[in-house]
This record gives structure tokens, C-alpha cells and sequence, in this order.
């Protein structure tokens, strides 16, 4: 038995080629995007992005990007494309769309929903079912709305009124918000007669770290996350001239920053372990490096330092690893003590859930670790008509993640309500249209730019000091706009076989400047195939195309999707169209569009 | 905005030949011939060979008369040498420039209107001369770069595009060359990129002629139903007769293969080429034998490929004529040019 053609029908085949979309917890479709700030069609790109990921200017500035890592343009360079600052160049330069969002509808349909805890992912939830005339109520319990992206994350990285004015273009679809309205009985809830309860409450409690000290040193010593909460709410105004954040995760990288902004002179960001082992990303990294903290690698905390009740510095055990081949740890050992003397200390070791509010007999079920038992398709509990998405739900993970757990949320909500199951959910789909314009001539720039990755410019370090709320990173500019886009490889035109039409004259092959494709007889197994490739990079897990066989010889064309760059010269090339460019949108489902699989 | 150049690309992990190189610096321009032509996939194998033979592109010469295949030589080794000369007039170029360097790694381009009409007599001298070469008769039955007139090769009774069918007995580049004396023969397909990468190393190594009989379809002139020189009509009546493989002195030949019997040809470098008889009956190096093969199977309609001959033994054209080995531009300046009186006692000899 020989190899089965590829099945290119199934939506995921060419998804997936769109790396970073296919990376995208939301699959923003970024290529799309992409060529319409290309265009100058700002607030059209801006309506791309938020039919996916609901806020373009703020996750275009403070977004995890886990599209960028996957960007297909790292097979040929080392940096990738700019997508998340190019989506803040969608919400920068977009006119007033407010005409172009849903409207608060004249009628509602009478289901009520409660959503807990006013972040982003709650607010997705609002997003998609106001609109179709669910009443959501939103409860937080502290004074003003966005949760940790208002709380938490520092606003020289997020500006307060980019927040608000995202937040408040959901508001105004007539969702009701109550602030300072802690839920403190999910029982009482409960009683209350809504249709649906969704509990987007995040993971509200910072780790502690308890070493001998902690008690008696107590006023210096800070949890991250609440400390961050103090400052952002103004209820701390200032700390010591030296100060040590132990951890080395984004939320250390925004306690250092703050601590600079708050007067201290010397920050100290204190690992345990090698740079290789950080969890915060490489660009908040050099974000703070920038700004001249210290990042102290080997240093394992030990003891608080005090005297007469006050903070003098910290134990650290001096750390050396033995690292493997596969940068895996294998070894460690302590090989000295250092005490290192600071004011202030500062706990950024995580996070976790907490559920006090949530009787035993509510009927949601929690794990050993109190995680809530959700179903991780529908983001129900174990209690019918009880979601949760976002940090609430498995712990942890960050804002793109919360807003698309908030549109699974939305769609079971939506189904529950109505009586239909909650795993009828329209599938994905995707629709192909043909990007030739003429002779050499197609309606997406295909010429390869070989530019490198434009550098965002920032405030000067004196100035960004002076006011807690400096936005730091400035945009980018009209020319960095120009030369950022074209560095897009448009992997959403996907290269579309049509095996009938191939007179095996080889010009694709000979003028793919990446030799992806090959002409060869078919095999039984794809490791054969795949030796059988010109060119071929497994090293990424991307699927091998394989034709139906060619008619003159029988032979199949084969294709390695790893390394394409979607130049388009193969369907330039060749004589009989066989090999065409295809613009593919990737149609995806939210609430509303489910709407049409009860009525069909 | 929209290109159709073919960019400089290179790939993380992409392989490189013994001189640092990557295929793609074996690339010329882009092509401007129809999307499809024969001629592309051959100017592919072109690059390929040489890339994978490690020549320095310094050390090449390319050299064509006029045609669509002629413009090829523009089309791979930017870096090398090269002319495109005279309708039909290569040959004399290719002696010219081996007389003054026969260092130089040398391949000829012609089509078969440029070979076997206005050339015919050029190539027939250029083999009997036993010109050290590679000659790749790129055949695609028509004046392609003339909109699509019949050549010399295509067959009695082919079709055109439009108008009458051919009446005219064709010329087999293969057979022609057999009968005045080329000493590497072959036919190959440019739809068979693995025969014609095999060949043109192995041509590019023989000492002497080496002519290569690519079938290399028109697509815009003679690609049509009753044309015999279409991808569909090869890829149906094409057959493979000898196997031809390029060693190099460092590399060991193999001693048998199952797929019939294998005969080492030595080279002059000390490399060999290896054959591997698809037809255990074919003998490529007996010339008569190979004729009537030929010439049978082209009364079948087979199209005969591979090596069908090779002489490894005839001296080459420098050779023969007792010419300096050492490249012109080599020998010191006083030595190449000792001046007017020794001009003058030379020609007193002959007074
Ligand atoms: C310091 C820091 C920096 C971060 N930086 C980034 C970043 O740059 N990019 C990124 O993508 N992510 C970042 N994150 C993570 C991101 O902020 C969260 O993953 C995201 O906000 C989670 O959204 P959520 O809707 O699940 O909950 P949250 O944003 O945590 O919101 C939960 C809300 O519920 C409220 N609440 C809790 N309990 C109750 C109750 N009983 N009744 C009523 N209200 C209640 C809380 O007050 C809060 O407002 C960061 C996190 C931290 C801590
Ligand atoms: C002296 C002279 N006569 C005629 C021509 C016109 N002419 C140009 S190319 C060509 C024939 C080319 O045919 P071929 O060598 O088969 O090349 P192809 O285009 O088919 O590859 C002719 C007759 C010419 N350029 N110069
Ligand atoms: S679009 Fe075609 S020619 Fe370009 S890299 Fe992909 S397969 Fe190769
Ligand atoms: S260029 Fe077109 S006809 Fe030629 S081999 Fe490629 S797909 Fe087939
Ligand atoms: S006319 Fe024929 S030979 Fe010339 S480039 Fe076009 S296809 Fe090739
Ligand atoms: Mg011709």
C-alpha cells in the first residue's frame, strides 16, 4: 500500500501552515491583518483582530505573543515578523469604530447571566452574548474593572485609558458592571435565579515564601501580586533604596520595573537557576535589563537577614548545575553562601487559585490542589450551567488565553440556555480563493523582503522614570510600519495543488528558492517520502503533502510544508495552473455564529 | 508588490558541496523563457551537476549559439565565463577558447535548430576534432525562440501546432554523432532530472566530445497532441538503455547491482564512469552495435536514453594537435610572446 493522498480538505491542513495563527489561542488571523495595515486599512485590520482576540490595543502592547515564536519567518532568519506590535499599529491608527461594533439590542431575551470577576475573560464572555441579548451582569470585587490587567500589569506597559476604552466598547453593548461587589457565597448566588454563572476570578493568591526571618521582617517583605495591586490603586507610593524580587517570571520583570519607578536606586532580580531556565519572555528580559536591573543567576534564597525587627538583607546558597547535551538539568549542588543586603524584598514565585467563596456543597468539584474539575472544550464544571474560564479555570496561563477560553465559554452558555447540547459546536471551516491577478501579477505582495525585524523605539530612561504611568514603548513609526509589513510572508496564501492538471515538466521544482517540492514515485511509508525530498526540515511539526498520483507517470508530487515561504513562484512557474496560490480564511465560530447550526 | 524574481534564500541546515557551496550559488538570472520549458528543468540539472561536482564557477565556460535553449547560459553560474556567439557557430568558439584553456570545464548550449540546421556542420567538426566539451543538444523539434517552425529533428508525419504535418525525414542527433566519430554519446529527458544530472557530470568528465541529446519540450510550440516531442509522448515511449554514473578518484566503484550488470569505464583524472546496463544485450562501447540500436529504435519509436556510447581512449582535439597544455594566460608574458626577431628567424624557416 502506497501513501494516501493529503487530505487538504480538512481546515486544519492549511491552518496549520498559517503558524502563527495556528498558534494563536485565539487564531487572530495575522497574515490577513497584516496586509490590510499593508493597505493603510487600519480599522478594518483592527476589526480583524477583534473578532478574535476582542482587544487589539491592549494585547498589541502587553500580549504573551505566542504567535511570534512560531512564525514561519524564523525558518530563513532569525526574527520573527513584529505581529504584536503590528496590532498595536491596527489600534493606533484606527479612526472611531464604534459604529462598526454590535449594538446594545433593543430587546433582550430574557436569560440572565452572572459572570464573577470583571477580566478579560469575563468580559469575553459579555462580548459575545450581549449582543445576542443575554443580560450580563459582571461582579468585581475590587473598585475598577480589567482585573490583573488593571490591577497587576504596570501602566507604563498598559495604559489605563487603552484599557478603559476597550473595556468600555463591551460595557456599552448594555453589559451591567458591579464594582466593589465581591460574590462571597456562591451559594447565595446560586438562589438567584440566573440562567448561567460564569467565574472568571483569575488566580488571585500570590505564593509565599517561607524561610526563617519571615515573620520578623515581615513590613519589607511583599507578595508580588499584591503589591503590584497596591501600587497600581495607589495605596503605595514608595520603597526602599535597594530591593530584591526573587523569581524570575513576567511578574518579577513588572515588580522590578515599578520598584525603579517608585525610587529605588538598585534592583536586584534574584534566580535560582541559568538564564537558559527564566520563565519570563526574552523581550521583558531585555525590557528590564534595559532599565539597568541586575539579573542574579544561582542564587537560591535561604534565610531573611534582620535586625532589631527590620529587613537588612537576604541568605542566598550559591547554586552550580550540571546541564545536559538537551539543556536538561542533571545534576546540582550548593557551593557557597552569600548574604546580599537590601530594604526590601519582594515575592514574584507565582500564583495560584482560590476558592474560598465556593461552599463545599455548591456541587463544582475541586482537585487535590483546589483546581475546579472544568471540561476543557465546553469550560463547564461539574455543576450544569457553572463555567469558568480564564486563570480561574486551570490556573495561571495569561490574556489571549482567558479571552478564548471566554469564546468557548460564551458558545456553551449560549447552548445551554437554549436547550442544545454542549458539544454541538460548529466546526471550523476555511475558504480558498484564488490570489492570481495576471501574468505575474497576484493581489498579496510575494516578493521576499530580506529586511531585519524593526526595533521598537522607547522613552528615554530619564524621562519613563519621572511619572509611574509613562508608557515606554513609543509605537512604531510610519516607516517601520512600511518595512514590518513586507517582512509578512503571507503564509495564509497557501500553495493549492491540482494533480490532474501536472504535466511533470518540473518548473515549480526548479524555481522553489526553497527546493520544498519533489516529484518522485510514491512509497509506503512518509519516512520514504520524506527521504525522498529535495529539501526537507522535520524539525518542526508540519505535515508532507502528498498528491494524488501525476496523470503522465503516475508518480505524486510531495511537499514539505515546514519550510514554504509562500513566494508564490511555483504557481507563477507554472504552464498549466496546476499549482495555484490560494487566499485561505480560516472561519472560526463564536457565539453568535452558532446560532445557525440550532436553526439549520 | 508582486515579483516573479526568485530570491537568494538560504536555508538554516542547507547542504553545501565541497567548496562551501550552496546549490543556489550555481543560479544565474532569472529565466525569461515560457513557464514549462524544457530548457528550465535542464538549466536545473546543469546546476545541480556542477554543484555537486564542486567546480568552481570560476573555472567554467559557458558558451550557446542562438535559440530559446542558447539563452539558457544566462540562466545558471553567473560566475563563470561565458558568450552567447553566432547562430550555429558555438563549436568554433569552443575550439577557439579550448585552444587558448582546455583547463576550463566547458558545456555548450545549442537547440536543435541552432545544431542541426544552420550548425550542422559546425558540431560535425567540433566531434570528428574530438573537441574537449560537453554539447547539450537541447531538442524540443522547433525554432522555438521563432515562434514554433519545424527543426531538423522533428518527426516525419509530427504535427504542428497548426498547419500541415512534417514531410521532411528528421535528423537523430545520436546517430549523426555516432557516424562522425563523437566519443560520448547519450540521450537523456528533462523530465528525467536524475539520467540527466548522472550524464552531464559524467560528460563533463569524459576527455573529449560529449554530446548530450536532451529531449526538452516546447511547451507554447510543440506541446500538443500528435506532436512527438511532448512531455506526454515522452514520458509514454521513453525508455532507459544505460545507466551512467560519475566516481570520483576518491570514491570506490561498486562491484555489482541487481539491477543488471555494471562495467567501469576509467577516466583521465583516475575516476571512473560506471555503467549499469538496463538492457543487459546494449555494448555503449561498441559504435556499430550502438548504431543499428539507435537506428532501430527509432524506427520503434522507442526513445532510446542514457549513455549509448563511450571511447574513452581517442585523444582530444589539444591533443592530437600537440598544443601546450598550460593555459595561454599561464605562460609567462616574454615565454607567449618572445618577440619580433624571433618572429622573424621563425618565418625564415620557412622561406
Ligand atoms: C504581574 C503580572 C503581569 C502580567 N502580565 C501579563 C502580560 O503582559 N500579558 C499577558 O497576556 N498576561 C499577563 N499576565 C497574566 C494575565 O493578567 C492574566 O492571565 C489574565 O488577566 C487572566 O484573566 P482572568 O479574566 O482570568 O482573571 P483576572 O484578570 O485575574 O481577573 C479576575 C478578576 O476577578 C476579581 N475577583 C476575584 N474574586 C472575586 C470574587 N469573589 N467576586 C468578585 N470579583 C472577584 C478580581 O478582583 C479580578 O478583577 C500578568 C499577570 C501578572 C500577575
Ligand atoms: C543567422 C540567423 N539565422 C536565423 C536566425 C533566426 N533564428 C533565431 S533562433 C532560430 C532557431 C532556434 O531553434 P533552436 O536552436 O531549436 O532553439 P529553440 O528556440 O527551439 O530552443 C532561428 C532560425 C538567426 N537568429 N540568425
Ligand atoms: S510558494 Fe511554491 S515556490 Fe514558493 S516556497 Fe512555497 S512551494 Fe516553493
Ligand atoms: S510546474 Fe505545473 S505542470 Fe510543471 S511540474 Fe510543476 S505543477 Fe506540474
Ligand atoms: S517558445 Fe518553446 S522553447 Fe522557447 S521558451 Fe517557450 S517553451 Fe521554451
Ligand atoms: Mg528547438
Amino acid at each position: 500500500m502506497v501513501m494516501k493522498p493529503t487530505d487538504t480538505s480538512n481546515p486544519d491542513y492549511f491552518h496549520k501552515v498559517v503558524d502563527c495563527q495556528w498558534a494563536c489561542p485565539a487564531h487572530t488571523p495575522v497574515p490577513n491583518y497584516i496586509r490590510l495595515i499593508a493597505q493603510g486599512r487600519y480599522s478594518d485590520a483592527y476589526m480583524v483582530n477583534r473578532a478574535s482576540n476582542v482587544f487589539p490595543g491592549i494585547l498589541g502592547r502587553v500580549c504573551d505573543r505566542p504567535c511570534e515564536p512560531a512564525c514561519r519567518r524564523t525558518r530563513v532568519e532569525e526574527k520573527p515578523v513584529a505581529i504584536c506590535r503590528l496590532k498595536r499599529v491596527a489600534a493606533d491608527h484606527r479612526y472611531d469604530i464604534q459604529d462598526r461594533l454590535p449594538k446594545k439590542p433593543a430587546q433582550t431575551n430574557g436569560k440572565k447571566i452572572a459572570l464573577i470577576g470583571a477580566g478579560p475573560a469575563s468580559f469575553t464572555v459579555a462580548n459575545d452574548l450581549a449582543p445576542l441579548g443575554y443580560e450580563c451582569t459582571i461582579f468585581e470585587k475590587l473598585d475598577k474593572p480589567g482585573g490583573l490587567m488593571r490591577s497587576n500589569i504596570p501602566a507604563f506597559r498598559l495604559p489605563e485609558s487603552v484599557l478603559m476604552e476597550e473595556l468600555g466598547y463591551i460595557l456599552d453593548m448594555g453589559v451591567e458592571l458591579k464594582l466593589g461587589t465581591p460574590v462571597e457565597s456562591m451559594s447565595a448566588l446560586l438562589k438567584e435565579g440566573y440562567d448561567a454563572v460564569f467565574v472568571g476570578t483569575g488566580a488571585p493568591k500570590g505564593k509565599d515564601l517561607g524561610l526563617p526571618g519571615r515573620q520578623e521582617s515581615d513590613d519589607n517583605i511583599h507578595i508580588g501580586i499584591d503589591w503590584l495591586e497596591s501600587v497600581a490603586f495607589d495605596h503605595t507610593d514608595k520603597i526602599g533604596e535597594k530591593v530584591l524580587i526573587i523569581g524570575v517570571g513576567n511578574t518579577a520583570m513588572d515588580c522590578c520595573r515599578t520598584s525603579l519607578r517608585l525610587g529605588a536606586k538598585s534592583v536586584k532580580v534574584m534566580a535560582r537557576k541559568p538564564r537558559a531556565f527564566f520563565k519570563a519572555s526574552e523581550w521583558e528580559l531585555e525590557d528590564a535589563e534595559e532599565e539597568n536591573v541586575d539579573i542574579i543567576v544561582n542564587h537560591s534564597p535561604k534565610a531573611f537577614v534582620h535586625e532589631n525587627g527590620k529587613l537588612t538583607g537576604m541568605l542566598f546558597e550559591l547554586m552550580e548545575y550540571d546541564v545536559d547535551a538537551g539543556g536538561k538539568i542533571t545534576d546540582q549542588r550548593v557551593v557557597g553562601e552569600e548574604v546580599i543586603p537590601c530594604d526590601d524584598v519582594i515575592l514574584a514565585i507565582g500564583q495560584e487559585n482560590a476558592f474560598p467563596w465556593i461552599e463545599a456543597d455548591a456541587g463544582i468539584e475541586f482537585d487535590k490542589w483546589d483546581v475546579p474539575l472544568v471540561d476543557k472544550t465546553t469550560f463547564e464544571s461539574t455543576r450544569k450551567g457553572v463555567f469558568f474560564g480564564g486563570d480561574s479555570a486551570f490556573g495561571p496561563l495569561n490574556i489571549i488565553w482567558a479571552v478564548e477560553h471566554g469564546h468557548q465559554a460564551a458558545i456553551s452558555i449560549h447552548n445551554h440556555c437554549r436547550g442544545v447540547p454542549l458539544t454541538d459546536r460548529l466546526p471550523d471551516g476555511i475558504k480558498l480563493s484564488s490570489a492570481k491577478m495576471g501574468m505575474a501579477e497576484w493581489r498579496y505582495s510575494n516578493a521576499f523582503d530580506d529586511s531585519p525585524r524593526r526595533q521598537m523605539q522607547h522613552v528615554e530612561l530619564v524621562d519613563r522614570f519621572m511619572k509611574l504611568d509613562t508608557e515606554v514603548e513609543l509605537g512604531f513609526s510610519p516607516e517601520q510600519i512600511a518595512t514590518e509589513v513586507q517582512r509578512c510572508l503571507n503564509c495564509d496564501v497557501h500553495t493549492v495543488f491540482d494533480p490532474p492538471l501536472c504535466e511533470e515538466c518540473d518548473a515549480c521544482i526548479d524555481v522553489c528558492p526553497v527546493e520544498c517540492l519533489t516529484i518522485t514515485p510514491n512509497a509506503e511509508t512518509e519516512g520514504e517520502l520524506r527521504a525522498a525530498l529535495t529539501a526537507s526540515d522535520d524539525s518542526v511539526d508540519q505535515d508532507l503533502y502528498v498528491s494524488a498520483p501525476l496523470p503522465l507517470t503516475g508518480r505524486v508530487m510531495i511537499k514539505d510544508e515546514n519550510i514554504c515561504l509562500h513566494c508564490g513562484l511555483c504557481a507563477e512557474r507554472c504552464p498549466t495552473s496546476a499549482w495555484d496560490m490560494k487566499e485561505g480564511v480560516i472561519e472560526i465560530a463564536h457565539a453568535a455564529d452558532q446560532r445557525e447550526l440550532s436553526e439549520a | 508588490m508582486t515579483s516573479f524574481v526568485k530570491p537568494k534564500i538560504r536555508r538554516t541546515n542547507e547542504p553545501l558541496n565541497e567548496l562551501g557551496l550552496a546549490r543556489a550559488d550555481y543560479e544565474g538570472s532569472m529565466s525569461t523563457l515560457c513557464a514549462g520549458c524544457g530548457h528550465d528543468s535542464v538549466t536545473a540539472a546543469i546546476v545541480r551537476a556542477f554543484y555537486e561536482l564542486s567546480i568552481p564557477p570560476h573555472r567554467a565556460l559557458k558558451i550557446s549559439g542562438i535559440g530559446c535553449s542558447s539563452k539558457t547560459t544566462s540562466y545558471f553560474m553567473n560566475d563563470s565565463h561565458g558568450a552567447n556567439t553566432v547562430h550555429g557557430r558555438m563549436p568554433s568558439f569552443a575550439t577557439g577558447a579550448l585552444s587558448a584553456n582546455n583547463d576550463l570545464a566547458t558545456i555548450g548550449i545549442s537547440g536543435d535548430g541552432d545544431s542541426l540546421s544552420i550548425g550542422l556542420g559546425q558540431m560535425a567538426h567540433a566531434m570528428r576534432r574530438n573537441v574537449n566539451m560537453l554539447y547539450m543538444l537541447e531538442n524540443n523539434g522547433v525554432y522555438g525562440l521563432t515562434k514554433g517552425q519545424f527543426s531538423a529533428s522533428a518527426d516525419l508525419g509530427s504535427l504542428p501546432k497548426k498547419g500541415d504535418p512534417n514531410e521532411f525525414s528528421p535528423i537523430d542527433p545520436v546517430a549523426f554523432a555516432l557516424s562522425v566519430g563523437a566519443t560520448f554519446v547519450a540521450r537523456s529527458f528533462s523530465g528525467d532530472r536524475k539520467q540527466l544530472v548522472s550524464l552531464i557530470k559524467a560528460g563533463l568528465k569524459h576527455k573529449g566530445f560529449a554530446m548530450i541529446d536532451v529531449i526538452s519540450p516546447c511547451v507554447s510550440f510543440n506541446d500538443h497532441k500528435g506532436s512527438t516531442k511532448s512531455y506526454a509522448h515522452t514520458y509514454e515511449f521513453y525508455s532507459k538503455a544505460v545507466h551512467a554514473d560519475y566516481i570520483a578518484p576518491s570514491q570506490e566503484i561498486v562491484a555489482a547491482y541487481d539491477e543488471g550488470e555494471v562495467m567501469p569505464v576509467e577516466l583521465h583524472d583516475g575516476g571512473y564512469i560506471q555503467l549499469r546496463k538496463i538492457d543487459a544485450d546494449y555494448d555503449p562501447t561498441d559504435r556499430g552495435a550502438a548504431f543499428s540500436r539507435v537506428m532501430a529504435s527509432d524506427s520503434a519509436n522507442e526513445i532510446l536514453t542514457g549513455l549509448l556510447y563511450i571511447d574513452e581512449s581517442q585523444p582530444d582535439l589539444h591533443e592530437t594537435q600537440n598544443m601546450e597544455a598550460l593555459p595561454l594566460n599561464e605562460i609567462p608574458y616574454a615565454e607567449l610572446n618572445p618577440g619580433a626577431e624571433a618572429l622573424s628567424a621563425l618565418q625564415a624557416e620557412f622561406r
